[in-house]
């Protein structure tokens, strides 16, 4: 998707509509959940993966599905080489991730730093068999590292001054996504 | 839904608004419930089974222990090594201060050896402060003669925030040797800057003679003072630091002054005991209140290494 000029790529509709892809996509992967854990990458993955979990409870009748959340600010590798300081959000997974298969969920994709970053702080809860990454938004062409997702809502392909906002409902007042300039300007 | 936004926002961008930490009088309210929001963190993270982070992989720190410590020095130790921070422990015992090095000389040597952060204890009160003057370092002050004790403060304060959410209007009573006690100012400054209210108890002789101006009351009654407080603070006499003969006798001290369990029974409300340690057993708390769970005191010690890795944390994010 081009997104150049855009201010609005995404609204509440097509959104929902993603999400419903995605959750169905987790099901065909993981039938049960008995093996598979959900783990949203604070702050933003919380959101989006409380509502993935909804979802696959929603459609597919399973209700027992793990969620965890983790924060990955003192795993992260630009710990005093940016002027501001990230402070830390809450890590909660009150369960063992060894031998499962964890799915990483975060709203955007876009160095692959926070996620190397969540690997590492995944390690301190166990070996999970198999991790997997699952993004709402992939902004291609752009990452530092040899990470992909997995599971991908919609691929945008963006500059580096721009700067793209999942907002949600229960915070921001409506479901959307954004593109701005790093200003803060819509483009 | 205003709240959950505004959180988000905090979490961009907020700085300590000092680069040292000389002591609690140099903090604003922010800084210490920021130091309080990150030791949540922290301490989440030392109660996972593997309880180190790569945050400080980079940052080296010298350990500088001018005087004795157990629990300071170990909570420094673990809190860096939980850091991932390479560490170099110094004490004055068989240094070159012996042979007459001044403390400067001393430290802008370890420094030239590209050390990043200095964590000291000294015996002379505003050593820190000195120092922080004299060489280009982040200081953090673990303890300066009978001045102040920043990290024994946060613990403290983050121990109580921990057991009822928020100071505002709760009644602290410190007891002991508060002249000589460098817990009882960092106490009283970080007690006061949160909104608690604060008497201090003890022999007069060992009350300082301008603590009305630092806003505080003295309480001469121990028990009149229990009665009124929700947290008694028992601190240690500082018999290294007496030059004097300061009360009779440690019996008479401990009569009046010490907290046993039939002085706690006599007040009908539970109230939370805090101690910095070391005790001395049956002179400012007795066995049978230390042995009965009915204080904090192990909570406080915990407390110390996530606070400590909240403040090194904070302070090395400004190098």
């Amino acid at each position: 998707m081009s997104v150049l000029n855009n201010k609005k790529i995404l609204d509440a509709s097509k959104l929902s509509l993603i999400l419903n892809r995605l959750a169905s996509q987790l099901f065909e992967n993981h039938n049960d959940f008995s093996e598979a854990v959900l783990i949203g990458i604070q702050p933003r993955g919380k959101i989006l993966s409380k509502k993935i979990k909804e979802l696959i409870i929603k459609n597919y009748g399973i209700d027992d599905i793990k969620l965890g959340f983790l924060d990955v600010t003192f795993f992260r590798d630009d710990f005093g080489r940016k002027n501001k300081i990230l402070s830390a959000n809450k890590t909660s997974i009150d369960f063992i991730v060894e031998n499962k298969t964890v799915i990483l969920i975060d709203d955007v994709l876009y160095t692959g730093r926070s996620i190397r970053a969540a690997l590492t702080a995944l390690q301190s809860f166990g070996r999970p068999n198999k991790v997997e990454l699952l993004s709402l938004i992939d902004r291609r062409f752009s990452r530092h590292l040899p990470i992909q997702p997995d599971y991908c809502g919609i691929q945008v392909d963006s500059i580096n001054n721009q700067r793209l906002t999942v907002k949600w409902n229960e915070i921001d007042g409506e479901d959307a996504v954004y593109i701005y300039k790093k200003n803060g300007k819509k483009t | 839904m205003e709240r959950m936004r505004s959180i988000y926002i905090r979490k961009m961008g907020k700085k300590l608004s000092v680069s040292n930490l000389l002591g609690i009088k140099y903090l604003s309210e922010e800084d210490l419930n920021l130091i309080f929001e990150t030791a949540d963190n922290f301490k989440e993270v030392i109660n996972r089974k593997i309880k180190k982070v790569p945050s400080l992989r980079d940052i080296t720190i010298a350990n500088l222990f001018f005087e004795n410590s157990t629990r300071t020095k170990i909570s420094f130790e673990l809190a860096q090594k939980r850091l991932s921070a390479d560490i170099i422990n110094f004490s004055s015992s068989g240094s070159s201060i012996t042979k007459g090095e001044t403390l400067t000389d001393t430290v802008n040597n370890i420094l030239s050896m590209k050390v990043d952060m200095v964590v000291m204890r000294h015996p002379s009160p505003g050593a820190s402060i000195f120092l922080s003057k004299n060489v280009k370092s982040c200081i953090i002050n673990a303890g300066d003669g009978c001045h102040e004790h920043p990290t024994q403060a946060l613990l403290d304060a983050f121990t109580l925030r921990e057991k009822f959410g928020s100071f505002s209007g709760k009644k602290i009573l410190i007891t002991g040797d508060i002249m000589h006690s460098r817990v009882a100012l960092s106490n009283i400054f970080i007690y006061k800057k949160l909104g608690a209210l604060v008497k201090v108890c003890g022999p007069k002789s060992l009350i300082p003679k301008y603590i009305n101006d630092l806003g505080i009351q003295y309480e001469s009654s121990f028990e009149k003072g229990l009665k009124w407080c929700d947290v008694a603070s028992m601190l240690r006499i500082q018999n290294e630091r007496m030059i004097d003969s300061y009360f009779p006798s440690t019996r008479e001290y401990a009569l009046q002054y010490g907290l046993d369990l039939k002085r706690l029974n006599l007040i009908d409300k539970e109230i939370i005991i805090t101690h910095p340690g070391p005790i001395n057993r049956g002179v400012e708390l007795n066995s049978d209140i230390i042995d009965s769970g009915k204080t904090v005191i192990l909570d406080q010690v915990e407390n110390g290494v996530a606070v400590r890795m909240a403040v090194m944390y904070l302070l090395a994010a400004k190098l």
